[in-house]
C-alpha cells in the first residue's frame, strides 16, 4: 500500500534526509522516500500496518522539523 | 524571510557600532554584541532546546548554538555573534534559493487549465475540467487552452504547443484531428469531443511526471545524503577530541585556544551546503528540460544520460520520417524500345495504373504524382497481391510491381542495388523502367548524429528490419558507426543484449525508439528515450525519457542539459567538500580563525546554492 502526503512548511534538506531516513527503519516500511524539492512525501508499506507506520512517521516528522505540517497529498 | 533579513540587518549594525567602540568599554561592548546576538540568535537556541526534547540533539541549531555560545565564553564575542549572524545568512540564502526554484517549477508548469466549456443541449456551461467526461462536448474558444484531450469535430484552427513540446511554431489542426491538453487554441473556436478525462489527461500526466521526476533520486543524491549522516558525526566528534585533548596530553597547549579551534570544527560540521544543492540542481535540469519538451521521469536518468558514451537508434520513425516517398524515376535509357517515357511519364503511367489501389507504396506513387487522375483513362485493373497490379491505361497495358510481377511475364529487369522499395514499370510487355520509393530520413537527423558526436558520444548504431542495402545508405548519410539490419523486433533486444554485455559497466547506453514495438528494447537499455510525438501513450510509458516532438535534435539538448546539470552537481560536491576539509586542517593546526571557518562555510554554501541555480536555465542548449 502507498500512501502520500505534503510535508508543509519543509525547509531543511538535511533534516528531509534524516525523516526519510528514520522512516525507513520503521516496521513494515518497505520504502519511504521524501522528495525536499516539492516537499512530498511517498511511503510503501504492508496494508495492515499503516496506520502505525503513519502515527511514527509523524512523530518522526515532528522531531526532526516542529515546524512542519503533514497533510493528505 | 522578510523577518529574518531584517534581523540580520539589525544585528549587522549593532554589531558594527559595537566593534567601533571597541572593548575598553567592557560592559557596554558586551551588552551590545549580547543584544547583536539575541536578535539573530535567539530562535536559534529556542530550535535547539526545543529538539532537544524531542529526541533529536545534535542537530544544526544545537552544534550553532555550542560554537557560538562557546565563542562567548573564551570572551570572543565578535565571533560568537558573527557564527550566528553569517549562519541565517546562509540559512537565508538557501530558503531564497528553494524558494525560487520551487516557484519556477509552478510557473513552468502553470499549464493546468482551469475551466471547461461543456456544451449540454445548446447552452454552454462552465465546468471544472475535473467534472467533465469522455464523450461530452466542449468548445474551446481562440485564445483558451484546451483543458482535456479530445477529437476535434469541428472547426481549424492554430494551436500554440509550446506547453507541450518547447516550440513556438504553431501547428495546424483541423476536424478529425486528435487535440492534447495543455495546447493553446490561435484562431478560431474548435468544437470537441473529449475523449479522456481529466486525470488521464496528457497535461495532468506531464505534470504529475515532472514533479514526481524529482522523487526518483540519482546515484549523486544518495552519494550526498549517506556522506552527510557520516559527516556531522564524525566532525563533531573530533571537535570534542580536539577541545579536551591536546590541553590534557600537551604540555604549552591552553584550554581556551584549542576550545577556539575546536569551535571551527562545529562551525562547518553542517553539511546544509551540499544536501540542498545537489537536489537543487537536479530539480533544475529536469524542470528546465520539460520547458524545451523533454520529459525525463527521474533525476537518475537525467544523471545516466549526463554518463552515455553510445546511443542506439531504432529506425524507421526515429531517423527517419516512417513514410513512404518516391525518390528516384529511372526510365529505360537504351535499347530497341519503341517506347521511351520521360520522368513525368512514367510516374504518370504508374500512379494510374495503381490508382485504385490502398497500398501504402500506391498512395506515395499517388502523391508524388499530385495531379488529378482522370479515371475515364483506366479501362481494366487487377491486383495481384504480393506482386503489384496490372491495368490498362490509354489502351496500354501496364504492369507496376517488385520483381516478382516482372517475372510472371518474363519481362527483363536491370538488376542492382537500391534502398527502398523498387516498383517496375512494364508498357504493353516492354520494359520502361523503375521508380524507387523510400523512407525519408528527418531534416534534423544528420545534424543531430554530428551534435552527438560533438557532445561526446562515442558510438551512434541502428537497429532495423530493413535490408541491408537501405540501412546501410541510410548509415552512411547520417553517419552512422555502426547498423544491424533484418532484425526482427526479438531480435532488436538480443543485439542490445550483446552490445550491453561488450564493454564495461561504466559506461552507458542510450536507446531511441519510437515507442510502439520498441518498448522491450527501452526497457532494457540504460536509459531508453522515445519520440513522443504528440499523444503516443505507449511511448511515455515504455520510455524514462519521452522527447515531445519528433526530432531527434532534442536528443542532443537533453544530452547536453543532463552534462550540464551533472556537471554543476558535482563542481558543488567537490567544492563544498574541498573546502570545508581545508578550513578544518587549518583550523585544527591554528592557522586560520573562526572567522575563516565562518566565512568559509557560508561562503561555500551561497557558492553551492547559487550555482545550482544554474541548472534551470536551459538557453541555448
Amino acid at each position: 500500500m502507498t500512501k502520500r502526503f505534503r510535508l508543509q512548511g519543509l525547509g531543511c534538506a538535511n533534516c528531509a534526509a534524516k525523516i526519510e531516513a528514520a522512516i525507513n527503519k520503521l516496521e513494515g516500511v518497505k520504502e519511504a522516500s521524501v522528495n525536499f524539492m516539492t516537499a512530498k512525501i511517498i511511503i510503501e508499506g504492508d496494508k495492515d500496518k499503516m496506520p502505525s507506520i503513519l502515527q511514527e512517521a509523524e512523530r518522526i516528522v515532528k522531531k526532526f522539523e516542529p515546524d512542519v505540517v503533514m497533510k493528505k497529498a | 524571510m522578510k523577518t529574518r533579513l531584517i534581523r540580520i540587518i539589525l544585528s549587522a549594525l549593532i554589531w558594527i557600532v559595537a566593534a567601533l567602540i571597541g572593548p575598553d568599554q567592557k560592559w557596554i561592548y558586551l551588552s551590545l554584541f549580547l543584544v547583536s546576538y539575541a536578535i539573530v540568535g535567539w530562535n536559534i537556541i529556542w530550535k535547539a532546546i526545543r529538539n532537544i526534547t524531542r529526541g533529536n540533539v545534535f542537530d544544526e541549531n544545537f552544534l550553532m548554538g555550542i560554537a557560538a555560545i562557546g565563542a562567548f565564553i573564551i570572551k570572543e564575542y565578535p565571533e560568537g555573534v558573527a557564527v550566528m549572524l553569517f549562519y541565517q545568512i546562509g540559512e537565508l540564502f538557501q530558503d531564497y534559493a528553494v524558494d525560487k526554484s520551487r516557484r519556477s517549477i509552478t510557473e513552468l508548469m502553470d499549464i493546468r487549465p482551469e475551466f471547461a466549456n461543456v456544451k449540454i443541449d445548446d447552452n454552454l456551461i462552465l465546468m471544472d475540467p475535473d467534472e467533465v467526461r469522455p464523450g461530452d462536448i466542449i468548445m474551446i474558444k481562440a485564445g483558451e487552452r484546451v483543458p482535456l484531450d479530445g477529437i476535434i469535430l469541428e472547426g481549424q484552427s492554430f494551436l500554440d504547443t509550446s506547453a507541450l513540446t518547447g516550440e513556438y511554431v504553431p501547428r495546424e489542426v483541423q476536424a478529425g484531428n486528435e487535440l492534447l491538453s495543455g495546447c493553446i487554441n490561435l484562431n478560431t473556436v474548435l468544437t470537441v469531443e473529449v475523449t479522456k478525462e481529466y486525470g488521464e489527461s496528457t497535461v495532468s500526466r506531464i505534470l504529475d511526471l515532472v514533479e514526481n521526476a524529482s522523487s526518483k533520486k540519482s546515484t549523486s543524491e544518495r552519494f550526498i545524503t549517506r556522506f552527510a549522516r557520516y559527516y556531522t558525526p564524525v566532525v563533531v566528534i573530533i571537535a570534542v577530541f580536539l577541545a579536551f585533548l591536546p590541553p590534557l596530553h600537551i604540555d604549552g597547549a591552553t584550554f581556551s585556544d584549542w576550545f577556539y579551534r575546536s569551535l571551527s570544527f562545529l562551525v562547518v560540521s553542517c553539511p546544509c551546503a551540499l544536501v540542498i544543492s545537489v537536489p537543487l540542481s537536479f530539480f533544475g535540469g529536469i524542470g528546465g528540460a520539460s520547458s524545451k519538451g523533454i520529459l525525463v521521469k527521474g533525476g537518475n536518468y537525467l544523471e545516466i544520460l549526463a554518463q552515455a558514451d553510445r546511443i542506439v537508434f531504432d529506425k524507421t520513425g526515429t531517423l527517419t520520417k516512417g513514410v513512404f516517398r518516391v525518390q528516384e524515376i529511372q526510365p529505360v535509357q537504351t535499347g530497341d524500345s519503341s517506347q521511351k517515357f520521360t520522368k513525368e511519364e512514367l510516374l504518370e503511367l504508374a500512379a494510374l495504373a495503381e490508382h485504385f489501389s490502398n497500398h501504402p507504396i500506391s498512395l506515395s506513387l499517388r502523391q508524388a504524382y499530385g495531379q488529378e487522375i482522370d479515371s475515364s483513362r483506366i479501362t481494366d485493373m487487377e491486383e495481384i497481391t504480393g506482386h503489384g497490379v496490372r491495368a490498362v491505361v490509354d489502351d496500354k497495358e501496364i504492369l507496376a510491381g517488385n520483381y516478382k510481377l516482372m517475372d510472371l511475364s518474363s519481362i527483363s529487369y536491370p538488376s542492382g542495388e537500391w534502398i527502398g522499395t523498387v516498383v517496375h514499370v512494364a508498357v504493353n510487355g516492354e520494359y520502361a523502367g523503375f521508380i524507387e520509393i523510400a523512407d525519408e530520413i528527418k531534416e534534423d537527423s544528420t545534424k543531430a548524429i554530428r551534435d552527438l558526436k560533438k557532445a561526446g558520444i562515442e558510438q551512434t548504431i541502428m537497429l532495423t528490419g530493413d535490408n541491408e542495402i537501405t540501412a546501410r545508405k541510410v548509415s552512411e548519410e547520417l553517419g552512422l558507426d555502426n547498423y544491424y539490419a533484418k532484425l526482427l523486433p526479438e531480435d532488436k533486444v538480443e543485439k542490445l543484449e550483446d552490445l550491453l554485455s561488450q564493454s564495461s559497466p561504466k559506461t552507458k547506453l542510450a536507446y531511441v525508439g519510437d515507442g510502439i514495438n520498441d518498448a522491450p528494447v527501452l526497457a532494457r537499455a540504460d536509459v531508453g528515450i522515445a519520440m513522443g510525438g504528440l499523444g503516443s501513450d505507449a511511448a511515455i510509458e515504455a520510455a524514462d525519457v519521452v522527447i515531445m516532438t519528433d526530432e531527434p535534435s532534442k536528443i542532443v539538448t537533453a544530452i547536453r542539459i543532463a552534462k550540464k546539470t551533472l556537471g554543476i552537481a558535482w563542481q558543488n560536491i567537490y567544492l563544498a567538500i574541498a573546502v570545508k576539509i581545508a578550513v578544518l586542517i587549518l583550523s585544527a593546526l591554528g592557522i586560520t580563525t573562526l572567522w575563516a571557518a565562518i566565512f568559509a562555510d557560508v561562503g561555500v554554501t551561497v557558492v553551492a546554492v547559487l550555482n545550482s541555480l544554474r541548472a534551470m536555465n536551459v538557453k541555448g542548449l
